[in-house]
């Protein structure tokens, strides 16, 4: 069980949080094809790295928050705003 | 008591304390300090149980946590506990064990039988054998005779809890290399927490005295570390997490209470984690060296110096490895005599002579006499070839002990994502370096000299709680040993595995049947499996592996170490969260009330809520039916508190909702309700419920029962993650609000005949609206809506004043003719009306079309979730499942809930199914909601209704059945 730091209340055990998958992905226009609104529904990278997600402190203040976690080893190598842009990483494209 | 040692052996046990305890019912007696393993042998208790596959009887192997054979279960009924490791199980007054696996008694048993057809029972063999006629007709019998300790036959009368903690650093493992490392840990300034899994501090002392060590207890206390003794850490997990168990009671004790505190799960997160775990004896393998009276020399010892037991007067030893000669004279020290060391080596180190003792080199036991204990071996050359063989000499003993080197205890190293590396010289596999979080001391990082031990475990210790890199390792002092090749040409199963009945024989089947992998061969002969794990097994299994397969052992590998290291009861992991708590259930305000009016509960989703009100011998189906009927004929009384509720504020509520709901909530004149649906991004229906308009900035939202949460949480993810510029606040209130909901002809005069206020009189009030109002000084919210099809009214009021008014209401329900009414009426008049159920009557796949509700979207202009998605291909497929209407064209069968409608009987691709299903009281006759291909264009077309074999024609009709006008509603 991972522990998480909710930029809000700080350092809590994963159980207090619910994972939002991965975060960043721009909602297209409604005008958009139908290739692009299927990607936007289905289509997510699974990277062997760094991903970013997102994820909420739901038994807690219930702020959702973005996170840069390393998906093998599960270092969180950032926390950050929900609408904040990811810190500048190594492995992160 | 002849197998006691005279003192000063027996440093653990107080003979001035004795205990009794009976064993597969017979009565013995042991003392204070003993554990239930040396007690039985201090009682020359040698049988103790039957192995899993082939029944062959087996005593005490080990002194510890890797115990294969050793296994009881403990105590009756609720308090039985399977598979207890009689080498860990403190003695208490009292205690009652039992053998397991066998029948009718361990001496006796029927299941020993299968040794006769081993030869059926290969590796893997539930692949092979038994095939004709089929499995099936072998695999109880099979399975009866395999397997364990007897489950509990009661609930567990005891509780367990669970503690999270912090610590600086954490030792696990209470040996003088832990205790060194937390000593030092804690002198440096860092909070720190040492966890034992045994009653004892000291570890290796315990057979390996050593005044150097003495002090190590007593100054790790005074530097402020934290001990628990009796905790077993058996997991290391993400970011530093240890889980361990800590054994509570005096398990299978006579005086427990009624209902005590068993074991307590700890949660430490740790900066480090100091694994000190120590080592598992590695044995010998040699034919039938699974009897009674064959075991791991470390632990022989043990039991001799800290229990003050002799597992046997005349010992033989087999070896590789130089710790075989020390451990040889301190059993002669104790009094016991050492018959030989049978050194599989062809040279004994050069102190070995010293000592006085036989040693045969370069030989091996190749036959063990005797079935149910030890009574002498047979001792040849040991060469693969049999005419190299030419002698074979006899030796009487009652005790054969193995020590074949030593397997550093790498599992929480392993499970942090450590690397391991095999040290030839020393035959093991060791930690390759620290794992994240984690740095390995004393034997489980190969350190095995004492005082270098303790001089690095101190220098780790410090340098962990300084933050600084630990130091590396001094491998080595382990008394070097030797892989030997399996033994050739000689009779009788060779163990490799004690628990499963794995042997050579089978390890070396898998390999001719070019198994390769470490795991696959795991999987296959089962080897390494069990409540043990492997512990006193897995290298000697992938040892022969690579003998088999021409590969050295770094080839070859180890299996994963994966948590548990130890079992751990599903009490422990369960804490408190057993019965009602284990998923507590929400409960009405009234709930007493309406018990006291005969309310049937059940369970609904999150809710206990009234089913119905049942009269005597009533079944629940008529109750509904006659309440759904009086409710149509005057009037009903429902609870409908469990309604989701929340309040959304804001300047931008309007345009929000809007972009929520398929409807357009944000022309809403204010006292204004809407219903409405909600869409997921994909357009499926996930929601429905009824918006209402309270002032400008302010909504009032009733979601479903079950999801209240569930939208709740979607509205936040949506304001804070996508519309992040509206300015709206999300507040759910569903447990503040009571819903008192009144339906029916009579309702208005009901309520009017309790001091409802004119203005909310039907002629005053229009339906589809919410008035604020307060009867006696309680504010209330009363929406005139109905999910009943008639006049109905939803009274929302604080949660605290839902009594008084349900009993103010009732008082007046016999001048009414009313009822109280319970969820399952409600489903038939909702059903009548044909009224949608989200998740029920639609799944997910269904979009607003295809149960009749687009009407709007295209004069919509906000683009609300699951809009684009409306839009896709699939959405425009002809072949669409519709909502539709059945009846039975008998009019009198009805048409179970899950039955499938096609053109021809399953298996066979079908059109739809039923969703939801009454006898309708308003019709006579029975209905059905349901999802067919092309539903809307099928309205009046027969189908035929597939249930368990039944063939039920059915007319497609339109909904609602009842009232298609909707003309009642208006009272």
């Amino acid at each position: 069980m991972m522990q998480l730091r909710c930029p809000w209340c700080g350092a809590r055990d994963e159980h207090e949080f619910v994972c939002g998958g991965t975060t960043h992905i721009r909602r297209p226009d409604p005008s958009a094809g139908d290739v692009a609104w299927g990607e936007y529904l289905f289509f997510r990278d699974n990277p062997k790295g760094v991903h970013l997600e997102r994820w909420r402190h739901a038994y807690g203040c219930g702020c959702w928050f973005n996170i840069a976690r390393h998906t093998v080893t599960h270092e969180v190598l950032a926390v950050y705003g929900i609408n904040e842009l990811p810190p500048a990483l190594s492995g992160v494209p | 008591m002849s197998h006691r040692l005279e003192a000063p052996a027996g440093a653990r046990i107080d003979r001035t304390h004795p205990l009794s305890f009976t064993f597969n019912g017979r009565a013995y007696s042991g003392f204070n300090g003993d554990t239930l393993a040396s007690a039985l042998l201090a009682n020359d208790v040698r049988l103790l149980g039957r192995s899993f596959k082939l029944h062959r009887p087996r005593g005490v192997f080990s002194c510890g946590v890797e115990e294969p054979n050793a296994i009881v279960d403990v105590g009756a009924q609720g308090r039985r506990t399977p598979n207890v490791r009689a080498t860990l199980l403190p003695l208490v007054e009292g205690l009652s064990a039992t053998s397991v696996n066998c029948w009718p008694s361990v001496g006796f048993d029927v299941g020993a039988l299968t040794g006769a057809f081993a030869a059926l029972l290969p590796a893997g063999f539930y692949y092979k054998t038994f095939k004709w006629p089929s499995w099936r007709v072998f695999e109880p019998v099979i399975r009866r005779m395999a397997g364990l300790g007897t489950a509990p036959s009661d609930p567990d009368p005891d509780h367990y809890e669970e503690l999270a903690a912090e610590a600086d650093v954490l030792v696990v493992g209470g040996g003088d290399a832990g205790l060194a490392a937390a000593a030092a840990a804690a002198r440096a300034g860092a909070r720190t927490l040492l966890l034992e899994g045994g009653a004892n501090l000291g570890g290796a002392r315990a057979f390996r005295p050593d005044p150097e060590g003495e002090g190590l207890a007593a100054a790790a206390q005074e530097a402020g570390v934290r001990v628990l003794t009796r905790a077993v850490a058996f997991g290391v997990y993400d970011h530093n997490l240890v889980c361990a168990v800590e054994r509570v009671d005096r398990e299978g004790a006579e005086d427990l209470p009624a209902c005590g505190l068993r074991e307590r799960l700890w949660r430490i997160r740790a900066r480090t984690i100091i694994a000190a775990t120590g080592s598992f004896e590695r044995p010998l393998v040699f034919p039938d060296n699974d009897r009674p009276g064959v075991m791991l020399a470390g632990a022989a010892l043990e039991y001799a110096l800290a229990y003050g037991v002799a597992c046997g007067r005349r010992v033989v030893i087999a070896a590789a490895c130089d710790s075989a000669y020390t451990t040889a004279a301190a059993l002669g020290g104790a009094g016991m005599d050492v018959v030989a060391i049978v050194e599989r080596r062809a040279q004994a180190p050069a102190a070995a002579a010293a000592r006085g003792i036989r040693v045969m080199t370069g030989a091996a036991v190749t036959g063990v006499i005797g079935r149910r204990a030890v009574h002498g071996c047979h001792v040849e050359a040991a060469t693969g070839n049999r005419a190299d063989r030419p002698h074979r000499e006899r030796l009487d003993c009652d005790l054969i002990l193995t020590a074949g080197g030593f397997a550093p205890a790498v599992h929480l190293h392993s499970q942090a994502g450590g690397r391991l590396r095999w040290l030839a010289e020393e035959a093991m596999f060791v930690p390759n370096g620290a794992a994240p979080g984690l740095v390995s001391v004393g034997a489980c990082a190969g350190v095995f000299d004492p005082e270098a031990a303790r001089a690095h475990a101190t220098a780790v210790g410090e340098a962990v709680a300084r933050g600084q890199p630990p130091p590396a390792a001094p491998l080595g002092g382990g008394g070097s040993a030797e892989v030997f090749a399996p033994l050739a040409g000689v009779r009788g199963k060779q163990f490799v595995d004690l628990q499963n009945d794995v042997s050579v024989q089978d390890v070396e089947l898998a390999a001719r049947e070019n198994y390769r992998s470490v795991e696959h061969l795991k999987r296959y002969t089962t080897t390494g499996m069990g409540t043990d794990q492997g512990k006193t097994s897995n290298i000697n299994a992938l040892l022969l592996m690579g003998a088999y397969t021409d590969r050295a052992p770094t080839q070859v590998g180890t299996t994963r170490f994966r948590p548990p290291f130890a079992p751990v009861t599903l009490g422990a992991i369960a804490g408190r969260r057993a019965a009602s708590l284990y998923r507590p259930l929400r409960e009405l305000p009234a709930r007493t009330w309406h018990a006291e009016r005969g309310a049937l509960f059940e369970t609904y989703g999150d809710w206990r809520r009234p089913a119905a009100y049942p009269q005597a011998g009533e079944s629940v189906e008529a109750a509904a039916h006659r309440e759904a009927g009086i409710v149509r004929e005057r009037a009903g009384l429902y609870d409908g508190s469990p309604l989701g509720k929340l309040e959304i504020y804001g300047p931008d509520a309007a345009q929000f909702l809007d972009l929520m709901y398929v409807g357009t909530m944000s022309t809403l004149a204010i006292g204004q309700a809407r219903y409405g649906v909600l869409l997921n991004e994909h357009g499926t229906l996930v929601d429905d419920g009824i918006v209402v308009r309270l002032a400008e900035q302010h909504y009032w939202v009733n979601t479903s029962t079950a999801g209240a949460e569930r939208t709740a949480a979607a509205f936040e993810e949506w304001l804070q993650c996508e519309f992040v510029t509206l300015r709206v606040l999300v507040t759910p209130v569903t447990s503040r609000w009571a819903n008192v909901t009144v339906a029916g002809p009579r309702a208005w005069r009901w309520l009017e005949s309790v001091g409802f206020d004119a203005t909310l009189a039907p002629a005053n009030m229009k339906h589809m609206t919410m008035r604020a109002a307060f009867l006696d000084g309680v504010p209330l919210r009363v929406l005139r809506a109905s999910f009943s099809g008639e006049l109905g009214y939803e009274v929302n009021l604080p949660a605290d004043h839902a009594v008084p008014l349900f009993a103010r209401l009732w008082q007046r329900s016999a001048e009414i003719g009313a009822v109280l009414y319970g969820i399952e009426a409600l489903q038939v008049l909702r059903i009548e009306k044909g009224y949608l159920h989200i998740g029920t009557d639609t799944d997910g796949t269904t979009l607003p079309a295809d149960v009749g509700l687009a009407r709007g979207i295209d004069r919509k202009a906000a683009a609300f979730v699951g809009r684009r998605s409306l839009s896709r291909p699939a959405a425009g497929d002809p072949e669409r499942l519709q909502r539709v209407g059945l009846r039975p064209v008998d009019g009198r069968t009805p048409l179970p809930v899950g039955a499938q409608i096609g053109p021809h009987a399953p298996p066979a691709p079908i059109d739809g199914r039923v969703t939801s299903s009454c006898l309708s009281p308003a019709l006579g006759h029975p209905i059905a909601l349901a999802l067919l291909t092309r539903g809307s264009q099928r309205i009046g077309e027969r189908v035929v209704v597939y249930h368990l074999g039944a063939a039920i024609p059915a007319q497609v009709v339109r909904t609602p059945f009842f009232d298609p006008e909707g003309r009642r509603v208006h009272g």
